[in-house]
């Protein structure tokens, strides 16, 4: 278990991720002996019960937690302290309220201490990507939850990661809105070619975007089963949602999901 | 041309009476809450987006409008108390010495006023001193405590534990220490004014969210960059709040110094017409007093409508209250 995960061209390695969060009383084991190996390029997405650890998870590779044991290594570096390759879209939005829209995309690049003309033109280009264009200097709260989620998404991409970690993205949405930008994280990715780890609520989501599903058992959460996806490269939300491979690989999952709940 | 404009102003008054009310059924800050209300948020944005995505400013004729409005209503409570002032004063319900009539008090004000103005300068000079002192020492020590978890634990306490001790009653010591010059004045308007900067500065840099400050991690910043750009504009808001209770507390502060011994000052006055019996006086030195707190609570106002005009306090169109 203690094998360095740093197999070649891996974008991620996880190896034997333990979190145990001790208390005056007791001992919570958050996360148990998770392994995990990503390719670059690769759309993972995690769906698990609420508090099985994904988001621990998500916050290890980003070297905002350290694991109790166990190794992470970005990049076939290992992960020492908050890292700096990534992009991070939480759950809310997490905009800085005083910041006009295109303000908050750029304060990556001033945080970052990037080129100011090269990052206003990045930014330019990704608002109209997602489809921003008119509202640059619109604050927070004129924006709806989608588009400030937009330009959270915005601000992640900002500096071109390699590596996107997302933690239920689109949880606080309405699912028209949802949907909508599942199919716009999705052609995103295709364009970017970037490295996505993406933690969903939704066995919809999590079989939609990703390259592979990783299901996760409630606390301690560990990993059940990893599920390949078997669906074009190139999605369309409604083609999709009518493929009966579709509708299989989401069967499963829920069966999966339902069992582990009921065992517990 | 004026039709037009008035009809402009109108469109735009239904515009921010419903951002008002989309402001206060998602609360300030509330993100989630916002994120709920996703269909009326994105259909009112979208209306807008032919002039861009952002709302107007108010014209200043809808300002002025908004202005009068909320000034109208506490016009009306002070011309009922002035009216029923002269109305006790004047029949002389109550001794003259006891309470002079409003046209006494203007009277005594028009022929000391130089003498008046030259005591109020001085008082004024002490509690904006003592205020900006105590500004500048509170903010530090909030920033040391925010920060430092040692600090917190060495610190808070005490500055807790300082506050029960009646500020009023060092005045003396004071004097004593530093005579009977302007420095116990300014120290005892900031000993007074330093307390709410303090408290509303460690709430404000402590209510930063802590997603923002690992999402800061992962960009790289160092702790001065995140202060900077996310922990210190978003303690504005409490900070300005802390600002406003604290500059009202300087003019207690100063008023008191010079109660105990001065040679100047609007504090020194009203001693001196309470000796004599000089009620006129007594109640222009009142007046004046006032004064210099409501303008420097006034100008606290403007400071932070013009720092924080994103903040949900000054979002309903309200100008020049507390809101």
């Amino acid at each position: 278990m203690t094998a360095a995960p740093a197999a070649t061209g891996t974008a991620i390695g996880m190896s034997g991720l333990t979190v145990r969060f001790t208390t005056r009383r007791s001992q919570t084991t958050a996360l148990d002996d998770v392994s995990l190996d990503i390719e670059p390029g690769e759309f993972v997405t995690i769906v698990g019960p609420s508090g099985c650890g994904k988001s621990t998870l998500l916050k290890i590779v980003a070297g905002l937690v350290k694991p109790t044991s166990g190794d992470v290594s970005l990049l076939q570096r290992p992960v020492r302290g908050p890292q700096k390759e990534i992009g991070f879209v939480f759950q809310k939005a997490a905009l800085l309220e005083w910041r006009g829209a295109r303000a908050n995309i750029l304060l990556q690049a001033e945080m970052r201490g990037m080129d100011r003309a090269q990052a206003a033109r990045r930014a330019d280009e990704l608002i109209e990507m997602t489809g921003l264009t008119g509202f640059e200097k619109a604050l927070p709260h004129e924006l709806s939850g989608g588009m400030q989620q937009r330009v959270a998404l915005c601000r992640a991409l900002l500096h071109s990661p390699p590596v996107l970690l997302m933690d239920e993205p689109f949880g606080a949405l309405d699912a028209l809105t949802r949907e909508q930008m599942n199919a716009e994280l999705h052609r995103i990715w295709r364009e970017t070619g970037t490295t996505v780890v993406l933690v969903t609520h939704s066995i919809a989501e999590a079989v939609f975007l990703g390259t592979r599903v990783v299901v996760m058992s409630p606390r301690p959460g560990r990993i059940i089963r990893t599920f390949p996806v078997e669906l074009p490269a190139h999605r369309d939300y409604a083609q999709v949602m009518s493929d009966p491979r579709f509708d299989r690989l989401a069967t499963d999952l829920r069966g999966l999901l339902g069992s582990a709940a009921a065992n517990h | 041309m004026t039709e037009n404009s008035l009809d402009t102003a109108g469109r735009q008054a239904a515009a921010d009476q419903a951002g008002g009310a989309r402001a206060a059924a998602a609360g300030p800050g509330s993100v989630d809450a916002a994120g709920g209300l996703d269909g009326t948020v994105s259909s009112t944005v979208v209306k807008r987006q032919p002039g861009g995505g952002r709302p107007p400013r108010p014209t200043l004729g809808r300002r002025a409008v908004t202005f009068a409005d909320s000034l109208w209503r506490p016009a009306l409570v002070l011309a009922v108390f002035f009216a029923a002032w002269w109305f006790v004063a004047a029949r002389e319900y109550v001794p003259n010495y006891l309470v002079p009539t409003p046209g006494q008090v203007w009277e005594t004000m028009t022929t000391q006023w130089s003498e008046l103005a030259r005591h109020t300068v001085v008082t004024l000079y002490e509690t904006v001193l003592g205020f900006v002192l105590a500004a500048a020492l509170g903010l530090v020590t909030a920033v040391a405590i925010a920060y430092s978890r040692t600090l917190d634990k060495a610190l808070y306490p005490i500055v807790l534990f300082a506050q029960v001790i009646p500020k009023i009653a060092i005045a003396p010591l004071l004097v004593v220490w530093f005579g009977l010059g302007l420095t116990p004045k300014i120290i005892l308007a900031v000993l007074i004014a330093f307390f709410p900067v303090v408290i509303s500065g460690v709430a404000g840099l402590r209510s930063t969210d802590p997603e923002l400050l690992d999402l800061a991690a992962t960009m790289g910043a160092g702790p001065w960059r995140t202060f900077r750009k996310i922990r210190f504009p978003n303690a504005l808001p409490h900070l300005m709040a802390g600002l406003k209770v604290a500059v009202t507390l300087a003019v207690v502060g100063a008023v008191v110094g010079e109660f105990v011994g001065a040679s100047e000052g609007l504090g020194y006055v009203l001693l001196l017409a309470n000796g004599n019996l000089d009620s006129a006086l007594l109640f222009a030195d009142l007046i004046l007093m006032s004064a210099i707190g409501i303008v420097l609570f006034v100008l606290v106002e403007i400071a932070e409508a013009l720092l924080i005009p994103w903040h949900a306090s000054r979002r309903a169109g309200v100008s020049l209250t507390t809101s």
